[in-house]
């Protein structure tokens, strides 16, 4: 398959991007002052991030859509308010995610982000179990930009009269240049920021825009470190087809209703699962030394068995150290048990603490 | 002091009577991005040409190091170990890696000099 470009690949290019091929796609993992500096000043001042590798679906309602996607998407959309914004998976037969993404209600039916790796399975799968009433729509032709940071709101108000007043996730209509665009107030980097599905024809114009307002174009490389330390997952490192929403320690993304009345696939073992059969959970782990142990690092326990494995892990610019996630058997899951990391054949100690690494800045 | 010189792997090398001090090269931080942890081998330890010599860590990935001459690790620079960020700021110089008692200076004939090795790192940048 050829590689992909984003309707800002050359505005990226203009501004001296590293690319990297990423699902499909070639996208920026740094500009010229570097991931750690770029990750400070997400968390000091804003971020750009080009995130429109990602899938935008829409799907039109017409009569019992949310019935239907109910039956696919454990949240309750019967109570998802206009212009609401969710976060909830598609699940597998046996309680696996088959992607993580954001559901947004909007006027006609519901919006829905997906991962870039996913989108082409995903669509399948929407497709199937809706194609045969209801209208999807995969849109090539939309562009996605997120505004993450504590100036990301002076920022986006000073170019988009009102967004600011969005509350966290929620979204609305907006324009801009006579577009009409659609924003939401959310992200993936622990910040109060935004993200605006807009048309590829003017992405780059409001890219420069919000550029030349003090915006610092964030590559791929910084929105992983960001992530990380905000504890979020990313999609076939920490969550896969193979661990559940209640392993991945993601039952507060489950709708309460949802978790009684199942009607979802995989709802046997997820519900098994929240009874208590369980033997695995996803943690936060904090190496005690400067080592960095990455996906595929092994856990041990204190007496040398095989507990586990990490995920994610790096180092983690704004908390100034080495941070991990993984899973470990649930007997070791409790915040300052001791474990060990095997990293190039040595153990290093390490203590399982609580997620986030960072504490989130959202603003409600 | 002899002159400075360099292999494949990106690292430099200069040697001072018979101790070879060695580094990884600006070029290879570049690539490399921010580093945030390195690896050292032991003071004492025995390591051989081409063989493995510690490990740099960007907040991307994880990169051997490798020795360009065999000898004998007589210091570690322990100001790296503990901030990292020094071997972007100053590669080729307050970050050197480690000093060895380099065991046969024939060795140091298959390296390149500053030109060769300039024109190498263009060739081979990705």
């Amino acid at each position: 398959m050829e590689t992909q470009k984003t309707a800002l690949y050359e505005y990226h290019k203009s501004l001296g991007a590293k690319f990297v091929p990423f699902a499909g796609y070639q996208m920026p993992v740094q500009y010229t002052s570097g991931i750690v500096e770029e990750h400070k000043l997400t968390r000091t001042k804003a971020g750009l991030f080009d995130v429109s590798h990602m899938g935008q679906l829409f799907i039109e309602d017409n009569s019992n859509l949310i019935e239907e996607l109910e039956k696919i998407i454990p949240i309750d959309l019967q109570n998802i308010k206009l212009h609401q914004s969710k976060y909830s998976f598609l699940t597998n037969e046996s309680g696996g995610i088959y992607d993580d993404l954001i559901v947004t209600k909007v006027e006609k039916g519901f919006n829905i982000i997906l991962n870039a790796a996913c989108k082409e399975n995903d669509y399948k799968i929407f497709k199937n179990a809706l194609g045969y009433k209801f209208k999807l729509i995969l849109n090539k032709d939309l562009s996605l930009i997120a505004l993450q940071g504590p100036k990301a709101a002076e920022i986006l108000e000073s170019v988009i009269n009102g967004a600011s007043s969005l509350r966290f996730m929620n979204g609305n209509n907006f324009l801009f240049k006579e577009n009409k665009i659609y924003i939401t107030r959310s992200g993936y980097t622990g910040e109060d920021g935004f993200e605006i599905s807009l048309q590829n024809k003017i992405v780059e114009s409001l890219a420069k825009i919000l550029v030349a307002k003090g915006a610092q174009p964030i590559g791929l490389g910084a929105r992983d470190t960001l992530r990380l330390e905000a504890g979020l997952c990313l999609y076939g490192h920490d969550i896969d087809e193979t661990t559940t929403p209640i392993e991945a320690n993601l039952k507060w993304a489950i709708s309460k209703r949802r978790r009684v009345e199942g009607g979802f696939l995989g709802y046997n073992k997820i519900k098994s699962n929240i009874d208590g059969n369980i033997s695995r959970l996803r943690v936060g782990i904090k190496p005690l030394g400067k080592i960095i142990a990455r996906e595929g690092v092994k856990i041990f326990s204190q007496d040398e068995n095989e507990i586990g494995s990490v995920t994610s892990g790096t180092f983690g610019p704004s908390v100034n150290r080495s941070i991990a996630m993984g899973y470990v058997k649930y007997d070791f899951t409790k915040p300052g048990t001791k474990i060990f990391l095997e990293v190039r054949g040595k153990k290093y100690e390490a203590n399982v603490i609580e997620l986030p690494f960072y504490k989130k800045n959202y603003v409600r | 002091m002899g002159e400075v010189k360099f292999s494949k792997e990106h690292e430099w090398i200069k040697l001072d009577g018979d101790v070879a001090t060695i580094g990884i090269t600006k070029h290879a931080t570049e690539m490399l991005g921010d580093i945030v942890f390195v690896e050292l081998p032991e003071s004492g330890s025995s390591i051989e040409k081409d063989g493995n010599a510690g490990v740099v860590e960007s907040t991307k990935a994880a990169s051997d190091v490798y020795t360009p001459v065999s000898g004998q690790v007589l210091e570690c620079n322990q100001s790296i170990i503990d901030d990292p960020s020094k071997i972007n700021s100053d590669p080729e110089n307050q970050a050197w890696f480690f000093k060895l008692k380099i065991k046969d200076k024939s060795e140091m004939e298959s390296l390149m000099n500053k030109e060769e090795y300039d024109k190498f790192a263009k060739e081979n940048t990705n």
